[in-house]
């Protein structure tokens, strides 16, 4: 075991954890946020992705020795009071079904509106063509990126 | 369905005052969703409250006003996605005349208080439609009493209205939660008038589902996000054969391993116990066990399906008899044969199967993603030595179901380590788990003979089904085993004069379980095929030919007797979709449109797919159109979404992804070798409902078995070939275009 200091959601904690132990394990079992999901266990369907100093990263096969001093950001630390404009054109799109896959969805669709404002649907599939959605809300996700990208609510 | 419908007393259990603070109101039902099932003859006629004299009475929902004008539902059944935390509360409060921004949804902790509370089957909107109206209803005539009374007018002179009951004739009003204490004192009332549905305001309505604001901020607690104090967290090694048993394991180094508490064996195997789900997945890798893999390790995909041709080389179980299909096809003017064949399929929900099990000496709590509680708490009782009366199960969300989590194979595990180890324990399983230790869409085999006469009408119908059936899964001597498995073939509508269905079940070692639409999900694919292949045999359009076959308002019942299939609705579904489709406009060159459909879950839909093939043999599926009859629509975007998520389940089923066996285990380890269907490929999907006033019907599962055979079936249109075995392999559409 060893001791990393890690800012995650801006707040800065120390956790103890074996250097291999992957993000998304201490931010699930150590830290209680329980919003980045556990699918695949080998970054083939998303569903854990969080932000690392902005960029969408698969925290299932990412260790938090690599977590170093970046910034993490995940689904609760999106945004407060759920009003960042994915999550308000998700719930105008009425995008989830079982929802199990949708924080994953959205962490990786802000790191591509961050990059691209105006993403084309060949934006959005090159970046969550790597996602897996078992209930098939895929439609909705890609209506719920573009309404995103011109504001967001209904 | 009458319109205005008497609910009787004897449907009320208790009005029960909480502590002060409002209404709560147990409503019991006369249990008329189960004698609808058992009657068969003409459920939709029955009355609710006249039938099911029979059935025992039990509550099975509750609702509460409090003395703020809050109204909190709970829902009976579990939430996987399929939207009953919308659903079951609007008609509720439909009746109530709630003010829907004032209703808070709960999820019903399990009691028989509750009723059924067994999610599957497509039946959570069928069955507890009318139970959700008396109980809204009920306790909108209490508040109407409660107001009239301080008024001191008569009721008749009042009406209810978006939370509030207002006098008519004065136009004053008082809000539910200002008449919360005084409706509670009214006396239960006999005689509740269910609303005429041309009032209804909320039902029939697109309303947002109450489950989002939690699933886009990561709030919603599924059961692998289960945390209860001093848990331990637990990874299971399990024979990789099935039938297999473990023999010896040598567990000191999983022992050292980093946090690992302890090293269980438990009745399927082995358990690593630790501080966290890493450390149990790291000391269950440093685990030895030894295996007896027992007679299953001969089994293969290549086994089975030998085994499955030898079925289907005699005769079956007849399954539905009429005329002399053999006579009529050896007089036919043309014959056409054909077989299709369909894999196992696993079900791979997101949420890898878990749960979190807490054994004491005398009570045992068990939090996870049940579907079916009832077998949840009969497993549960027999692994904790507990009564049934002992053990409280707590529905989280779930992370999908789609039939899987109806086996309580993964709560009955947590049971066993909890009670070996003495603390509340959490069991999580990986993907390759998950896809391994599954209960799979059985394989299957279907053997169709077909003859047309002069003009190409069809006079006989030969379907011969061999599947790996779910029944012999649980017991090997099961007497019918074509039960369960041969829905959607036993009772095809199409006008032929002679027809055979017969249905053989081959063994296998392999479990066998409930995936999203069953037995239709394979029936559907050889039927609606091979009706494709006799239209093109007659030259004509199989759009055509399919309506002119379901030609006048005939009833086609069902093997089993209990499913009315009506002629009338699958062909205005039909007619919907085409034109909904533009079938028979012009498409580009190398494109090509399919049809299907299928009565499944009483509900009625079709399809038509749109697809190309490139130079290179690569298939686009471009647009699948449904129409869909599932009676009265409770929520219209709710059922587009279940039919846009049926279109991906099947078209991942029959273009992406296959279980194969090897050596009697799962040859797939993860989403890499058992493909998803990814936003790239998604076509563009409209769902178009037939407006009804009927009573509501399945959504979950009606809209898969179509995919298969509109999307082959456009295959055929846009390149000329047919592909009968599921799913498209590499090479099968080779230099088609």
């Amino acid at each position: 075991m060893a001791s990393f200091n890690i800012t995650i959601n801006g707040r800065k904690s120390t956790v103890e954890a074996d250097p291999d132990t992957p993000i998304l394990w201490v931010l699930r079992d150590s830290l209680g946020l329980t919003g980045t999901k556990f699918g695949c266990g080998a970054s083939l369907c998303g569903a854990c992705t969080i932000h690392v100093d902005g960029k969408a990263v698969r925290s299932c096969v990412t260790p938090i020795s690599d977590a170093g001093d970046k910034k993490i950001t995940t689904i609760e630390g999106l945004s407060a009071n759920r009003s960042h404009p994915l999550q308000q054109a998700w719930v105008a799109e009425d995008v989830p079904q079982c929802g199990y896959c949708q924080s994953g969805m959205i962490m990786t669709a802000a790191a591509l509106l961050a990059e691209k404002p105006k993403p084309t649907d060949e934006d959005i599939d090159a970046v969550l063509g790597t996602h897996i959605c078992r209930c098939g809300t895929y439609q909705r996700i890609r209506q719920a990126v573009h309404r995103a990208a011109k504001g967001g609510a209904r | 369905m009458s319109a205005v419908t008497k609910v009787s007393r004897r449907d009320f259990l208790a009005i029960v005052p909480t502590a002060g603070a409002g209404l709560l109101l147990g409503v019991r039902l006369g249990g008329d969703a189960v004698a609808a099932e058992a009657a068969g003859s003409n459920p939709a006629g029955a009355a609710p409250g006249t039938a099911g004299a029979a059935a025992t009475f039990a509550p099975n929902a509750f609702l509460q006003i409090d003395t703020r004008g809050d109204v909190t539902i709970w829902a009976s059944k579990s939430e996987m996605g399929q939207g009953v935390r919308t659903a079951l509360p609007m008609i509720v409060a439909d009746e109530l005349d709630a003010d829907w921004s004032r209703v808070r949804v709960e999820q019903a902790w399990v009691d028989a208080k509750f009723g059924d509370q067994d999610t599957g089957g497509s039946g959570s909107i069928r069955t507890k439609f009318e139970p959700m109206r008396k109980a809204g209803a009920t306790a909108r005539a209490m508040f109407v009493a409660a107001a009239a009374k301080s008024w001191s007018v008569p009721p008749s002179a009042c009406r209810a209205e978006k939370g509030r009951v207002i006098h008519i004739p004065s136009g004053r009003g008082i809000p539910y939660g200002d008449l919360a204490v005084r409706a509670a004192a009214q006396p239960v009332p006999q005689n509740v008038l269910l609303k005429d549905p041309r009032d209804f305001k909320i039902i029939g309505k697109t309303l947002p589902r109450t489950d989002t604001p939690s699933k886009v901020d990561g709030s919603a607690v599924y059961g692998i996000d289960v945390k209860v104090p001093g848990m331990l967290y637990a990874a299971v090694s399990r024979c990789p054969v099935f039938g297999g048993r473990m023999k010896s394991f040598e567990g000191t180094k999983a022992k050292a391993s980093p946090g690992v508490k302890a090293v269980v064996p438990i009745s399927n195997g082995v358990a690593v116990v630790a501080d966290s789900t890493w450390h149990a997945f790291k000391g269950r890798e440093a685990l030895t066990v030894e295996w007896n893999e027992g007679p299953g390790a001969a089994e293969s995909t290549e086994s089975c399906a030998r085994q499955m041709a030898d079925l289907a080389g005699k005769p079956g179980r007849p399954v539905r008899t009429e005329g002399d299909a053999a006579a009529a096809l050896a007089k036919a003017a043309k014959k056409l044969e054909a077989v299709y064949e369909l894999p196992f399929q696993a079900h791979a929900t997101m949420e890898p199967q878990n749960a979190t099990a807490f054994v004491q000496k005398d009570r045992c709590e068990v939090w996870a993603p049940f579907q079916t509680p009832s077998w949840a708490l009969e497993d549960i009782a027999r692994a904790s030595g507990l009564p049934q009366s002992a053990i409280t199960l707590r529905i989280t969300h779930l992370g999908g179901g789609f039939g899987r989590r109806i086996n309580p194979d993964y709560a009955v595990e947590a049971v066993e380590i909890s009670k070996a180890v003495g603390a509340p324990v959490k069991t999580t399983w990986t993907r390759t788990e998950d896809l391994q230790h599954d209960f799979y869409r059985p394989a299957s085999r279907h053997s169709m003979a077909g003859g047309l006469n002069a003009a190409g009408k069809p006079v006989s119908w030969h379907h011969r089904i061999v599947s790996t059936a779910i029944q012999t899964f649980y017991d090997p001597d099961a007497k019918n085993p074509e039960e369960g498995e041969t829905g959607g073939a036993d009772d095809v509508p199409y006008a032929i004069p002679n027809m055979r269905v017969e249905y053989a079940a081959a063994k296998s070692v392999v479990p066998r379980g409930y995936w999203r639409s069953v037995e239709n999900s394979f029936n559907a694919f050889a039927v609606e095929c091979f009706v494709d292949e006799m239209a093109a045999a007659a030259f004509q359009d199989p759009c055509r030919y399919r309506l002119d076959l379901l030609a006048g308002d005939r009833k086609v019942r069902s093997a089993g007797g209990h499913l009315v299939l009506e002629t009338a609705r699958l062909r205005a579904c039909i007619e919907l979709a085409a034109e909904k489709a533009g079938w028979g406009t012009p498409l580009p060159k190398g494109r090509g449109r399919g049809i299907a459909a299928h009565f499944s879950y009483r509900s009625y839909c079709a399809q038509v797919a749109e697809v190309s093939v490139d130079g290179s043999g690569n298939l686009k599926v471009h647009r699948v159109v449904s129409a869909v009859d599932c009676g009265r629509a409770v929520n219209p975007g709710i059922i587009a979404a279940q039919m846009e998520g049926g279109v991906v389940f099947g078209l991942t089923s029959c273009l992406k992804s296959g279980i194969t066996i090897d050596k009697g285990r799962v040859t797939q380890t993860n989403f890499d070798d058992y493909e998803m269907l990814r936003i790239d490929e998604m076509p563009q999907v409209e769902t178009h409902i037939v407006p009804s006033s009927e009573p509501p019907t399945g959504v979950g599962e009606p809209g898969v078995p179509v995919v298969a055979p509109s999307v082959f079936n456009a295959i055929f249109a846009a390149t000329g070939k047919r592909i009968r075995r599921l799913p498209l392999q590499a090479g099968d559409l080779a230099g088609t275009s």
